[in-house]
């Protein structure tokens, strides 16, 4: 009898979660639940002000409080040559300052106490006399010829730019321009935003001194990436250094850097020889850890009458704050920038960027994101919406006319990515379909007729995920890959292990399900592990979109090398030569005979008991898994919206998802990772920024002043799917988690802008605030950037 | 609460006032001295090793310390422990029995309601608080009631969903007496 794929929970199968067995019940293991004994407990003083020298630290009064047991500062952080750490982009980063503060936020001292209300008394009377410096809060500033040097720790540092950086081909590209009919500019930033799970970072770092072993329980979504760093940064055995990733409460990118409170917490674990444990506030988290996006544009299409795009031209001003510490494959400076337009067929394009330091808080972390493709997809839809505009095109149509062809994979685009598969026309055709285009435009025009304003907006786009290749992927040296390892017990059941780390991506329900398929052993008898260094194989973490494309497509690869082995041991069983042997799922059976056969779970027993001549015993592998191209996953989203006039507010009336992420191993968690990225594509469409005051005060630093979407205003989704399957996957799956929140904001701000037309409005800047959106629907203007707000 | 030994600090004794409070958590009295500032979430989650409620914002924006006090949601960290003496206290960990698992539980795990996990807690306490005043909400109704519980994962659609799952479940099972505690 063959086992039917979907009961035993493999490929196709809506598995409802295991892990959710644990989470409803209150019974999750995040890293504050982590108690060990003798535990003490850190907080960290941070800077109130953006930009000062320090002129004294007074931490008498810290040390008089009982229950205080170590006060650390940059000083003896310097002692231990501690005081700074590498960053995974080649910078440096303060651990504790010791000359000056340089972002408001940043860690000045940690005080470690029995209890975490002791900690924070003592953080309190710590004296710290600051001198004052001109803030620089937006990139315009830090290029001024005034611009004091944030960065005068770096010797040959003069001003306050990191990078310059291009991409594409120049010349080509101006002749394009200079051959065009007509040429659609415009300018736009995409603002800053907090990548905020609701879970903060934390650690708890355990030195033991009688084994001199390094235990750090810890908030990380690539744990092995960590241990390097921490073996680098504190110069530490590598094998005498575990990291354990417990349950993760949300990450989004927000949990892949190393940041100074881990660093602290294991010094203070090593000069203690006790636990200490760390657990980041709210402010702490939204003020100085990885903050994503804030990118300024000025973009051009080249464009002939009939509406062919001819070239592309992006200019992108990066404010990366004070350190520049990108978590983002090495050898590309402003990420995956350069993916933008990757759906289009587009002869040429050129883009140079620029990254400056600011004084606020570092990152530019791929919030929900791969290294700024999510800043390069709405740039590219924003400019495609504005280029239809100008050309007086129908938005859909001009899409449509300059995709890239179904049958014109593989596709090298023209910033120089190999696209591989896609039904681009499909997918819009699907989307407008669903949303009634024809109709809506009809409504629209009628509704413009008693002064309604309504609108839709169109978001299409292709982009990478599942770095890497190693050939072109790596963070500091290290290639991108991944990987899995499969032990079968003699039971037939199974524990498996990956490099990655989920944070609520599901993956002990969905591995499972891979084996399931791959091995015809039912997905709840595979256990699944992840997060620990000393007994996961080495990884690069989940983060991008990756863990699928990469760590996903290990775990088919070493189900296959199980199976490979597992055949060896049916001929055994079925005293047959190999080549006589045929698999279906879940068993092996004779070629012309079918009712002889072997399950799978009985050649895991052969493997323990019953194993041929000069076979190795056991049912157990590893694979590391290194992809040849990065897997491209197609959207379309498309919403509509309803402006009020008198005040600005718009109302989402229909979200439209037509998602295209290949195979889908389980279609519930799909859905569920799409619905999630759309409510955030909402939220920074509508919401979601930190800004600054003239004085580098973060606006944004609680979930008072940052907004998040709730239940009440977040809109409904409406879902739907094309399959292209991914060609070189070994389960033709592709990414799909951050899609939605990359494709996704352009959808809601072309709405809104679509139902401004005729207002002389070509852009306001995310996010559309309603008094944003009413002061260009009164002063028929564009309302551009984030202004500093003024003090006083 | 029996010990075979205690510890008698060697320190002098400190000038921190300590209050004695007594509460029920999740049926059992318990009695504690506590420092007057310490928050509700803190006894619950390191005095009383309850560490479903998690404490997320600290600003009670978040909701993912929601517990109900006497019936009532609310978010534990921003209480005061000393605020909740003489109360009867609901964390996640009481919603069912050890084998069991309540409607809203269940409806969670079966719509997909959660991700990551971390709010999870808050939004089931919140949602039982919303389905013992009112056993048969509308999605308006429910989506109102969450909105003091942020999730980053969902975008709560699936969460609405498990709701109205065991609130429907709850009435066909004559559990519209879904009684506080």
């Amino acid at each position: 009898m063959t086992l039917d794929e979907i009961k035993i929970g493999g490929l196709g199968a809506s598995r409802r979660r295991v892990e959710d067995d644990r989470f409803i019940r209150g019974k999750g293991n995040y890293v504050d639940d982590i108690v060990l004994p003798d535990m003490l407990h850190m907080e960290i003083l941070r800077s109130p002000v953006a930009h000062a020298r320090i002129k004294s630290i007074d931490v008498s009064k810290a040390w008089e409080i009982p229950g205080v047991r170590l006060v650390l500062t940059g000083e003896m952080m310097a002692a231990r040559n501690l005081a700074w750490m590498p960053t995974l982009s080649y910078d440096t980063q303060a651990v504790l300052a010791t000359d000056k503060v340089r972002f408001q936020g940043q860690e000045v001292a940690c005080v470690i106490a029995d209890d975490p209300y002791i900690a924070k008394d003592g953080c309190a009377a710590i004296v710290v006399e600051y001198e004052l410096l001109p803030a620089i809060v937006n990139p315009e500033q830090a290029l001024g010829s005034d611009a004091p040097t944030i960065r005068d720790d770096k010797q040959n540092q003069l001003d306050n730019v990191i990078f310059d950086w291009e991409v594409g081909d120049k010349s080509g590209t101006d002749a394009a321009f200079d051959q065009a009919d007509l040429v659609s500019k415009i300018e736009m930033h995409y603002p800053r935003s907090h990548p905020s799970p609701i879970e903060t970072c934390g650690s708890i770092a355990d030195f033991d001194r009688a084994t001199s072993k390094l235990t750090v329980y810890m908030t990380s979504q690539a744990p092995h990436i960590i241990r390097a760093a921490v073996a680098m940064v504190a110069e530490l055995p590598e094998h005498m250094i575990r990291i354990v990733s417990p349950d993760i409460g949300g990450g989004f990118g927000n949990k892949v850097p190393v940041y100074p409170g881990y660093v602290a917490s294991i010094l203070a674990s090593i000069l203690l020889e006790r636990p200490v444990k760390w657990i980041e506030d709210k402010s702490g988290n939204l003020i100085s850890t990885g903050f994503g996006r804030d990118v300024y544009l000025k973009g051009e299409l080249a464009l002939r009458n009939d509406g062919k795009i001819l070239g592309v031209r992006m200019n992108t001003t990066s404010d990366h704050g004070a350190f520049f510490s990108d978590a983002q494959p090495s050898k590309f400076k402003i990420g995956l920038m350069h993916s933008a337009f990757a759906c289009y067929d587009i002869p040429t394009a050129h883009l140079t960027a620029r990254g400056v330091y600011t004084n606020k808080a570092p990152g530019g972390v791929a919030y929900r994101c791969s290294f700024r493709v999510t800043e390069a997809m709405y740039f590219q839809e924003r400019m495609v919406q504005a280029a239809a505009d100008d050309l007086g095109m129908d938005q859909a149509a001009f899409r449509r006319m300059n995709f890239v062809r179904d049958d014109d994979f593989p596709h090298r685009t023209a910033f120089g990515f190999l696209t591989d598969s896609g039904q681009y026309a499909k997918c819009l055709d699907v989307g407008l379909e669903a949303i009634g285009y024809e109709d809506f435009l009809v409504e629209q025009a009628e509704a413009k007729k008693q002064g309604r304003l309504l609108g839709i907006g169109i978001s299409t786009m292709t982009e990478p995920l599942g770095a890497g290749n190693s050939k072109e992927y790596d963070i500091l040296g290290i290639k991108m890959f991944d990987s899995a390892q499969l032990r079968v017990h003699m039971s037939g059941k199974a524990i498996l292990r990956t490099g990655a780390k989920s944070q609520g991506q599901g993956h002990e329900t969905t591995w499972a399900q891979i084996v399931a398929h791959e091995l015809g052993i039912p997905a709840e008898d595979v256990v699944v592990e992840e997060g620990d260094t000393d007994t996961a194989p080495f990884g690069m973490g989940t983060y991008a979109s990756r863990s699928t494309p990469v760590a996903g497509a290990a775990v088919a690869m070493v189900s296959r090398k199980i199976r490979a082995k597992a055949r060896k041991l049916a001929a055994h069983l079925l005293e047959a030569s190999e080549e006589d042997i045929e698999w279906e799922l879940g068993r092996f059976y004779l070629r012309g005979d079918h009712d002889r056969g072997v399950t799978i779970q009985e050649c895991a027993m052969a493997a323990y008991s019953n194993m041929p001549d000069g076979m190795e015993p056991g049912l157990e592998n590893t694979s590391y898994y290194d992809p040849p191209n990065l897997t491209w996953p197609f959207a379309c989203y498309i919403t509509t919206v309803e402006i009020d006039p008198s005040t600005g507010v718009w109302d989402v009336l229909r979200v439209v998802a037509v998602d295209d992420c290949g195979v889908r191993i389980n279609p519930m968690i799909v859905e569920g990772q799409i619905m999630g990225g759309l409510t955030e594509a909402y939220a920074m469409a509508n919401m979601q920024f930190i800004t600054f005051d003239e004085e580098g005060n973060c606006i944004g630093g609680n979930y008072m002043d940052y907004l998040l979407p709730t239940a009440w205003e977040t809109p409904g989704f409406e879902l739907h799917e094309v399959v292209t399957p991914c060609p070189h996957h070994p389960i033709g799956a592709k990414g799909i988690g951050e899609c939605a929140t990359v494709g996704g904001p352009a959808a809601f701000v072309n709405a809104v802008m679509d139902a401004l037309k005729g207002h002389d409005v070509r852009n306001i800047d995310m996010p559309l605030l309603a008094d944003r959106v009413h002061e260009a629907i009164v002063d028929r203007t564009d309302v551009s950037g984030i202004p500093p707000i003024k003090v006083g | 609460m029996s010990s075979l030994f205690t510890e008698v600090s060697a320190e002098p004794p400190s000038d921190v006032p300590v209050r004695r409070v007594t509460v029920t958590v999740n049926g059992d009295e318990r009695t504690v001295e506590v420092e007057p500032r310490l928050l509700l979430a803190h006894l619950i989650r390191s005095g009383f090793k309850l560490t479903g409620t998690h404490t997320g914002c600290d600003t009670s924006n978040c909701g993912a310390c929601t517990v109900l006090l006497d019936g009532e949601p609310v978010k534990s960290c921003t209480v005061l422990a000393v605020q909740a003496d003489g109360s009867e206290i609901m964390t996640v960990e009481g919603l069912a029995g050890p084998s069991e698992l309540h409607p809203l539980q269940e409806g969670f795990k079966d719509e997909h309601g959660l991700q990551c996990g971390f709010c999870t807690p808050g939004m089931l306490m919140a949602s039982k608080a919303l389905l013992q005043r009112n056993p048969d909400p509308t999605e308006d109704e429910v989506r109102w009631a969450l909105s003091g519980n942020l999730c980053r994962c969902t975008g709560y659609q699936n969460i609405v969903n498990a709701v109205l799952w065991a609130g429907e479940k709850l009435r066909a099972d004559g559990g519209t007496q879904e009684e506080a505690t």
